[in-house]
């Protein structure tokens, strides 16, 4: 145990500069204090290292160096009896989430993420717990050996916002991995429940100021595992990019009132980072699909069934079929091509085949973009990732805002696993559910192919799309891999 | 320290983050929900004093389990957002190798 005789040293050390260490917990060493400071700082630089590809890595070993500051820091400022135990609580902890982070698809990122959000809920409420059985150790202790009050309110809500994430994060990770319907559960007067139980909770938090019984914590964190599990059972499956990313702001805020609870700029800090970047990610999904944000959160919105309400496809219409053949023809005579992917594509695992496509095309001379929407994939940004994984280079990826303008002067929009983003109706028909959504003007390319499994099916929100009748468009119904892989085949002749 | 000077830390630290997230790229929104979950795990110093402080064996237990939940989200969450940045490349192919047909 030589590492932990050389922490006991410097521990040793620390005591004879500042005060006894009982006292530590109370009157904070300011040097402890500063070292959480830079821990914090160091997660600013994380984030913000992600403002463009290049820096990224290395804002991520900000984070890896912020976290070591903070785990060390507190280690060697406490007493370290346990510190066997804890060595092996890390290691067991690590080892999984290094495995797991190892073997996961890029298509199953989404249901990690909200398993990952439900570990933080869940470690939030554990602390909480903690806080209140020893709360010498966390200094919280006022006056006559009770909990200081302040302090009880900000358990009691760290503890309530922890569980909400908690059982809020199961259902989400359910719904997204496909182990439960990802159509949404409406109970009768729903509205009425959440809000009572909310009031209950905050009422309960109230009362604890005055009484410090742990039937009260108890109940809190019950009623909040419920809350959480009712908030997200009525969200329907077309929802999930907001629910993912409101839930990555509630593990924010878990953080940052348990930082709250135990005096700590480093999760003080970080809680608002994060709580701060769920949310903005949350209003970017919102406004992506017009939709506001209690309305998401009301719930009810696109049930995975499909083709139900009066919008089912009407096949009566007439639509042309195209074939492999005639999309790889027109793609090789084209000047540019638009790539427009959707989930349908990670669902057909054929991010690869499209990337050969694309290749194929760029020998021929063609030159080949992919248009993301920001709510394409089930996650913020999860089709960039998919088509990364590709090798698809980032700067030929662009943004809606960016390239909608260059349809006009596109000779093939080719749209794969994709629907309601390049839905007219959301410009033209103010009856339409995605009335108002901004959308891809596929309308004004010269010549569009859209893979399609059938012409049965419609997108998330049901609504038939006029794309699939238009002059210019052929329909190429097939499984989006098979169908790419047709078109390859045809290239490479 | 106290509950003011908190709340200024943390009210300043929702506006940092603010313009910080920002200016993320959103091609790097999933790395960033990635990297924020790992982060957020920072929760990890909580359960650090519950295991080393003595005075509560329940509270130790609590603690170490604490940690074991923190450890999984701390090492998968920047695992992973390293593997998904390692993807992102710019475009590097100025000479396809079938030039010649």
């Amino acid at each position: 145990m030589s590492l932990s005789s050389f922490l006991s040293v410097v521990v040793e050390q620390i005591d004879i500069v500042e005060a006894p260490v009982e006292a530590a917990a109370h009157a904070v060493n300011p040097w402890v204090a500063f070292a959480y400071l830079v821990a914090g700082v160091c997660f600013i630089f994380a984030l913000r290292g992600l403002s463009h590809p290049t820096t990224s890595r290395q804002g991520n070993r900000y984070g890896m160096i912020g976290m070591t500051i903070a785990v060390v820091t507190t280690l060697i400022t406490h007493d370290l009896a346990s510190l066997p135990e804890i060595i092996v609580a890390i290691v067991i902890g690590g080892g999984i989430g290094f495995i797991i982070a190892r073997k996961i698809a890029m298509t199953d990122m989404p249901q990690l993420v909200a398993a990952f959000h439900s570990l933080v809920g869940l470690a939030a409420v554990l602390v909480g717990w903690a806080a209140y059985l020893n709360p010498g150790a966390f200094g919280i202790l006022g006056e006559g050996g009770a909990i200081s009050p302040v302090s009880r309110v900000e358990m009691g809500l760290g503890i309530a916002i922890g569980a909400i994430t908690f059982s809020g994060s199961i259902i989400a990770f359910l719904k997204l991995a496909g182990k439960m319907s990802g159509a949404p559960i409406m109970l009768p007067g729903r509205h009425v429940i959440n809000l009572g139980t909310l009031a209950a909770i905050l009422g309960l938090t109230a009362y604890f100021t005055q009484d410090q019984s742990f039937w009260i914590i108890a109940v809190i964190t019950v009623l909040a595992f419920i809350i959480g599990f009712l908030l997200i059972i009525p969200i329907g499956g077309a929802d999930m990019p907001v629910v993912v990313s409101m839930l990555n702001s509630y593990s924010g805020w878990a953080a940052a009132a348990m930082g709250f609870t135990l005096h700590n700029t480093a999760m003080i800090i970080t809680g608002a980072l994060v709580g701060a970047s769920g949310a903005i990610l949350s209003y970017i999904m919102c406004k992506a699909m017009n939709r506001g944000f209690l309305s998401v959160i009301a719930g009810g919105f696109g049930s995975d069934a499909g083709g139900g309400g009066g919008g089912a496809a009407q096949t009566d219409r007439p639509w042309k079929r195209g074939s492999a053949e005639d999309a790889a023809f027109m793609m090789s005579q084209a000047e540019q091509v638009i790539i427009i992917p959707g989930y349908g594509m990670a669902v057909a695992q054929a991010q690869h085949v499209l990337r050969e496509m694309t290749d194929l095309l760029k020998e021929k001379g063609v030159t080949v973009k992919f248009a993301i929407h920001p709510v394409a994939g089930r996650m913020p940004g999860h089709m960039n990732v998919l088509l990364a994984e590709a090798n698809v280079p980032y700067d030929e990826v662009f943004e809606l805002e960016d390239i909608n303008g260059e349809f006009a002067q596109t000779d093939v929009a080719f749209i794969i696993g994709a629907n309601d983003v390049v839905n007219p109706a959301a410009k033209t028909d103010k009856s339409s559910p995605i009335y108002g959504m901004p959308v891809f003007e596929v309308d004004k390319a010269k010549q569009v192919f859209f893979i399609k499994r059938s012409m049965g099916g419609v997108g998330y929100a049901g609504v038939d799309n006029d794309v699939f009748y238009m002059d210019q468009t052929m329909m190429l119904l097939a499984d989006a891999k098979k169908m790419v892989e047709e078109i390859n085949k045809a290239l490479a002749d | 320290m106290d509950f003011i000077a908190i709340l200024s830390i943390f009210v300043l630290a929702c506006f940092v983050g603010y313009y910080v997230v920002w200016s993320v790229t959103p091609a790097l929104h999933t790395p960033l929900m990635a990297v924020t979950n790992a982060i957020s795990s920072v929760i990890i110093v909580g359960a650090l004093i519950a295991a080393a402080e003595a005075g509560s064996p329940a509270a130790k237990w609590l603690g170490l389990v604490g940690i074991v939940l923190a450890s999984v989200n701390i090492f998968g969450g920047f695992a992973v957002t390293e593997r998904m940045l390692a993807m992102y490349k710019k475009k590097e192919r100025p000479a396809p190798k079938k030039e010649a047909n």
